[in-house]
């Protein structure tokens, strides 16, 4: 009986066998790089809102502080959005008649809020409290990145666990004076780590990563 | 024409078969779930990261208004908040403007009121409190300049009031800025007040060498 199979079928199946180990490993390792591209985790991608309201204006060209209308992030979990009326506290004068605030203002008038895209979202398993990361030290630039150069908001980092454990496991990389926490400025000085390990020791920084610190 | 012992060979058969049709019908329904499940396409399905929660202002199709967060109903205090102490959340004693602080002035207290005050005031008034703030530059006018006659001469209550219930086109920022808080920046505002008609002979002795060289 003849051989079905030519000679070469086995050199091909050994080959074939091996190369599936990394095949294996290739196709891992795209769905790895996949799940952590701005893709899946919006890093760096503009959210379009209702109104095009621009951090860079009004924090950078206005100075104005991002408790102006983030009221409750020193007391509260959520740092809080503005209500209409915060808006209206100056557009009731200002650009009244521009094209880009007739949601706000039909807002205003129909006492329906805006319903603005949200840009940082956590998982509902996940919990966190802004009060207590800006009581001890971590700026709000330090998660939200440059707020005052965008036009857009957008996510400054990925959000993902590997994210948030890269400062719990050693906080002393990020924090800052408390006077600082709200600057747009602030730069890490040149002895960040020596530094930033006193204020851990000043601040009663505790290092937290069970499991349970913010999965509860 | 089968024997009776074929036949029932043939019917096992079957049996056979049909058995493993069910399983692989089975299985195939568990994984399709399973698939489904991980696809998070089904809003029925629930998944971890998405709970039947409302986030803080999350929208809501309940309510007309879209929103999950309801207001807060008018005339409503804060819990434990004693509605007899006039003074310190009304501004007034006996349903007069009051004259006096509701709590002794420290530093503590006047480092807090500048950092308020920057926060929610400057913007319009300034950082001088010349009323000169980066809104009215905008062309909102015309924000209070606290160094008039008029209102220094005014009672702290005055400016109680004016903070918590708004003024003109100065919207109400009571809900905003706490009782303390507000006490706080009127502190301040008095402190401010007194920069812009001080003399040298004002400065205490150990302080004036931060002044500099120049003389007025």
């Amino acid at each position: 009986m003849a051989q079905i199979f030519h000679r070469s079928t086995n050199t091909l199946s050994r080959v074939t066998i091996f190369g599936a180990v990394f095949i294996v490993a290739g196709i891992l390792g795209a769905v790895g790089i996949f799940v952590r591209s701005p893709y899946v985790t919006r890093e760096g991608v503009p959210v379009v809102q209702p109104v095009p309201f621009s951090h860079k204006h009004h924090v950078n060209d206005d100075g104005i502080d991002c408790r102006y209308c983030h009221t409750s992030v020193e007391v509260s979990s959520f740092a809080g959005m503005p209500p209409t009326e915060t808006c209206m506290n100056c557009h009731s004068q200002l650009f009244t008649t521009s094209p880009v605030l007739v949601p706000v203002f039909a807002s205003a008038r129909t006492d329906m809020p805006i319903q603005w895209n949200r840009v940082n979202q956590l998982p509902d398993f996940v919990y966190f409290d802004h009060s207590i990361h800006v009581n001890k030290g971590v700026g709000c630039t330090t998660c939200h990145g440059q707020v005052d150069q965008m036009p857009l908001m957008m996510r400054a980092a990925s959000l993902q666990m590997t994210w948030c454990l890269d400062c719990h496991r050693d906080p002393a990389k990020y924090v800052r004076p408390l006077d600082q926490v709200f600057s747009m400025t602030w730069q890490p000085p040149a002895d960040q780590l020596e530094a930033g390990k006193k204020l851990v020791t000043e601040y009663h920084i505790e290092s937290k990563t069970n499991c349970s610190t913010c999965h509860r | 024409m089968l024997r009776r012992d074929q036949r029932r060979a043939t019917s096992d058969e079957q049996r056979g078969k049909d058995s493993f049709s069910f399983f692989i019908l089975c299985s195939s329904f568990v994984l399709v779930a399973f698939l489904v499940a991980a696809c998070n396409s089904s809003g029925s399905l629930q998944i971890m990261g998405e709970q039947p929660r409302y986030d803080p202002y999350e929208a809501s199709n309940f309510y007309a208004n879209g929103m999950s967060a309801r207001p807060v109903i008018s005339d409503t205090v804060t819990f434990m908040q004693p509605l007899t102490n006039t003074l310190l959340y009304e501004g007034t004693v006996d349903g007069e403007l009051a004259t006096t602080f509701p709590f002794a002035i420290t530093d503590a207290v006047m480092q807090r009121g500048q950092q308020r005050y920057n926060i929610y005031c400057a913007p319009c008034h300034g950082a001088l409190g010349n009323g000169q703030g980066v809104v009215a530059q905008r062309g909102f006018c015309c924000p209070a300049n606290f160094h008039s006659d008029r209102l220094r001469a005014a009672p702290v209550g005055h400016f109680f009031d004016v903070v918590t219930y708004g003024f003109g086109r100065m919207p109400s920022y009571g809900q905003v800025i706490p009782a303390r808080d507000r006490w706080a920046i009127i502190a301040y505002v008095r402190a401010l007040q007194l920069s812009q008609h001080a003399t040298l002979d004002d400065v205490p002795p150990d302080q004036k060498n931060k002044l500099g060289n120049t003389t007025p």
